[in-house]
């Protein structure tokens, strides 16, 4: 599966989420690519993407992209990366 | 390529400590100033990362208390590096959960991923929210520095 993390600039928030979506994925046994997207190139890269991880605002202005949205408040928190994945893929 | 170690992109004159800020504006233009200090970017860079904030909305507040000011790779950085500001008082963001912030990092990347590991590493640093309060409101930067350097040669054996 493919998960994409989706930031403002594509170097700050899309990183840490990356290194927290690998983790989770691997945590969960997933078989997953985690790619990185900024938020002009997201809804291109979406169309083949399974979930898509990113901050409040930014899921406000990407509106729906055909794939759940998991909304993510705290990028350093691998925890709660986890747990979001998990639901929002009904693990 | 070996990519450049945490303590390298973030060197211990590029914190500072009980810094002064009226509004978050000031506290990214604070650690704007110290990566133009440190030779990571012009002045240009400053602007960018408030101009982000201005498009994008307060999400570089990525937890409780902690903001990765930021812009995109431009002609205005010359080096990928990182800087440090505590802040004396805490400052608003706007962020719905995360506000407010103690601690603001700036981040300036040449390219996307050249940095991904140090940032990751700072990240697993500052998840420790015992941690974050502590460092945040830390009067001395070399203390700072070497709490960093210590745990990027833990994260390493």
């Amino acid at each position: 599966m493919k998960i994409l993390a989706v930031c403002g600039m594509g170097i700050g928030t899309s990183i840490l989420l990356k290194s927290n979506a690998e983790k989770a994925a691997k945590d969960l046994g997933l078989d997953a690519d985690v790619e990185v997207a900024d938020i002009g190139t997201a809804r291109g890269a979406a169309s083949t993407a399974d979930v898509v991880l990113t901050s409040g605002e930014l899921a406000a202005e990407l509106g729906d992209m055909g794939v759940p949205v998991v909304v993510v408040d705290n990028f350093v928190d691998g925890d709660e990366v986890r747990s979001k994945l998990g639901a929002a893929l009904e693990l | 390529m070996q990519e450049p170690s945490l303590s390298h992109l973030l060197p211990v004159e590029a914190i500072a400590t009980g810094t002064e800020a009226d509004d978050w504006r000031a506290a990214i233009r604070a650690a704007g100033e110290l990566l133009v200090s440190t030779g990571a970017t012009t002045s240009a860079y400053i602007d960018e990362m408030q101009t982000a904030v201005d498009q994008y909305g307060p999400y570089i507040v990525i937890a409780p208390g902690l903001a990765l000011a930021h812009s995109r790779p431009s002609p205005a950085v010359l080096r990928t590096g990182l800087s440090w500001v505590g802040l004396a008082k805490p400052v608003e963001f706007g962020h719905g959960t995360n506000d407010p912030v103690r601690l603001v990092v700036g981040l300036a990347a040449v390219d996307h991923d050249g940095h991904s590991s140090a940032l990751s590493r700072l990240a697993r640093l500052l998840a420790d929210p015992e941690r974050l309060e502590r460092l945040s409101g830390a009067a001395d930067a070399e203390l700072i520095h070497n709490t960093i350097s210590e745990y990027e040669s833990s994260e390493e054996t």
